[in-house]
């Protein structure tokens, strides 16, 4: 795979964000060049999900600029027209497939919105695209048309998956989206996002504290600790041979084969 | 005494969900050894929490049980009052979720002791005494404090560990420990796993620990029972689970699990999704539809939980895939 094709389709430079006297997020940067993906790892209060807040415009940075295809998204949008831009630039899916969804709402129909909004196509080609996303995320037509509550888990998670590939974004940001997963539908997915970035040009930011999931999906890292970027690479590389203490300690305490885990201090 | 310290003996168990009448276990045997630690391992709806819940006499009111639990050598079913109480005293249980089992607007002290001074009448004063130094074996140094402090003053980790100090403050000698670190950050998991692990060594307590990862259980569990579909599916050493499997889920399971030390081109996912135990078929395998392995022989009959090399596997192909599981063939 070449190091880079052409400009990044997400930069980061410089961010900052306080809240009060705290500060979440301190001089993080980093470049996603397309069709790529970037974890961003980092446990609780490491200011991952901050970013990725950032990045789709939930939070206005305090500090430092965010450039995605070109556009600065670091400042609120003005127009409706920007708004719908910016969807096709970003879509994220979040941890949690129970609240992501509208409950009165078909996988279909909630496919179907986000076509209509972004590419305000004739109801023909919407539904041919509605069922071609369906069939890429492994929904069948029973489970295309069915309401949330009677979809599992995982099901759940790949209608929030179409739906988010349904703007055809350049970057699709993925917040813990398998951390609760099954372990045994939790690979299903994996699967499937990695069949999709090698048949679109989406490019990935995994925000993720599961570095076994890391490696799978993504070819370069960094790793956050209280806001800080203390390590960055090569996935692999980060994950086979980490340089900072507290990558190492993020390493050693991953349960595998063998593993006894040690009391600190 | 040296028979089993709980006895898990056919346990059924049906509840009504969702206006129907279903079964959340089916037919759930086994047995521990005082001071033993085993591993309770399952995915959604595998029935771990619910046998958890059973032993805890904790199930929700108008469950049919069959079956029995013996404590100690007594029935539990039947237990009440008094009786009861002294044996919640003897089992405790930790859950995911410390801040939902926990009343937000009372101090932590007066949470950690209250079973101390209403069922055992311990005089308050040495009742706190007893809990700052609990919490000093969980690694909480400022003890004293913490008892006056209030459960949104602290972390997730800090407050898991209380919950832990405060199931142990009665001495228990069976602890149910139901997904304790699946909410925590890992270094903190790492921390809690190596607290609990170093509190069944030093009070010689039980622990029967139910999680999703078959990882984590067998590094500070003996034996593991593997669940699916509310039935049990293999029970093993721990340290044989991942390298020498009896049953064709764990293997599987295993193997979907992406590995942290090399990066898959495609992970080995189980097709289909976990069963829950109402939907499992009551004559065939319930893994059947998902396994590899399968043959006609699995769809005639509901496999015996049945021995083999020192372990228990409810598949009718056990012996003839012995030594072939951990390579599991691509669905």
């Amino acid at each position: 795979m070449p190091e880079t094709d052409g400009a990044p389709v997400l930069e980061a430079a410089g961010l900052r964000k306080e809240f009060g006297d705290l500060v979440a997020v301190d001089d993080v940067s980093f470049v996603l060049p397309p069709g790529r993906s970037l974890a961003i790892v980092g446990e609780s209060g490491s200011g991952k999900t901050t970013i990725a807040r950032m990045i789709v415009g939930l939070e206005r940075p305090t500090r430092g600029t965010i450039t995605a295809c070109g556009h600065d998204r670091s400042r609120p949008v003005k127009s409706a027209r920007d708004r719908r831009r910016r969807g096709r630039e970003v879509q994220i899916v979040f941890q949690d497939p129970y609240t992501s969804l509208d409950r009165r709402q078909t996988a279909e129909a909630a496919i179907d919105e986000v076509l209509r909004l972004h590419h305000g196509w004739p109801a023909g080609r919407r539904r041919a695209r509605v069922a071609e996303l369906a069939e890429l995320v492994g929904l069948d037509p029973r489970q295309a048309r069915a309401l949330p509550r009677s979809l599992s888990g995982g099901q759940r998670q790949r209608v929030a998956i179409a739906r988010a590939l349904a703007a055809e974004p350049a970057i699709l940001i993925l917040d813990e989206s398998v951390a609760a997963l099954d372990v045994s539908i939790q690979a299903q997915v994996l699967n499937l996002l990695a069949d999709i970035r090698d048949e679109t040009a989406v490019s990935y930011i995994l925000i993720s504290h599961d570095l076994a999931v890391v490696r799978q999906l993504t070819d370069e890292a960094i790793v956050l600790h209280r806001g800080e970027v203390v390590e960055r690479g090569h996935t692999a590389q980060i994950l086979d041979a980490p340089q900072h203490s507290y990558t190492q300690r993020l390493r050693a305490s991953v349960p595998r084969p063998g593993w006894k885990p040690v009391r600190r201090a | 005494m040296n028979g089993p310290l709980l006895e898990v003996d056919g346990l059924t168990v049906l509840l009504d969900v969702e206006g129907a009448r279903r079964a959340v276990l089916r037919d759930v045997s086994f047995t521990m050894r005082p001071g033993e630690a085993v591993g309770l391992v399952g995915e959604s709806g595998s029935g771990k929490s619910m046998t958890a819940r059973a032993i805890g006499r904790l199930l929700p009111r108008g469950a049919e049980v069959d079956g029995a639990i013996r404590f100690g050598g007594s029935d539990i079913g039947s237990l009440s009052g008094a009786a009861l109480r002294r044996y919640r005293g003897q089992v405790a249980m930790i859950f995911q979720d410390p801040r939902a089992h926990i009343n937000p607007v009372r101090r932590i002290g007066d949470f950690m002791t209250e079973a101390l001074r209403t069922n055992l009448g311990v005089p308050a004063d040495q009742a706190r005494r007893r809990a700052a130094d609990m919490l000093a074996q969980v690694g909480i140094e400022d003890g004293a404090q913490r008892l006056r402090q209030y459960p949104h003053q602290m972390s997730g980790g800090i407050l898991q560990r209380i919950m832990i100090a405060a199931a142990l403050l009665t001495e228990p000698r069976l602890l149910l420990a139901d997904e304790p670190t699946t909410a925590l950050d890992v270094t903190t998991q790492a921390e809690v796993m190596a607290i609990l692990d170093g509190l069944r060594r030093d009070f010689g307590l039980a622990i029967l620990f139910i999680t999703h990862d078959l990882e984590l259980a067998a590094a500070i569990c003996d034996r593991t029972v593997v669940m699916y579909a509310g039935q049990i599916a293999e029970v093993r050493a721990s340290s044989l689970l991942h390298e020498d499997p009896l049953h064709p889920y764990t293997a599987a399971l295993a193997a979907a699990r992406p590995d942290i030390t090399q990066t898959a081109h495609r992970l080995r996912a189980i097709p289909g999704r976990p069963l829950s135990a109402f939907e499992a078929p009551s004559a065939e395998c319930a893994f059947a539809p998902r396994c590899p392995h399968v043959r006609d022989i699995c769809l005639q009959a509901l496999p015996e939980l049945a021995e083999l090399d020192g372990g228990l596997s409810r598949c009718a192909r056990a012996h003839e895939l012995r030594g072939q599981l951990q390579e599991v063939p691509r669905a």
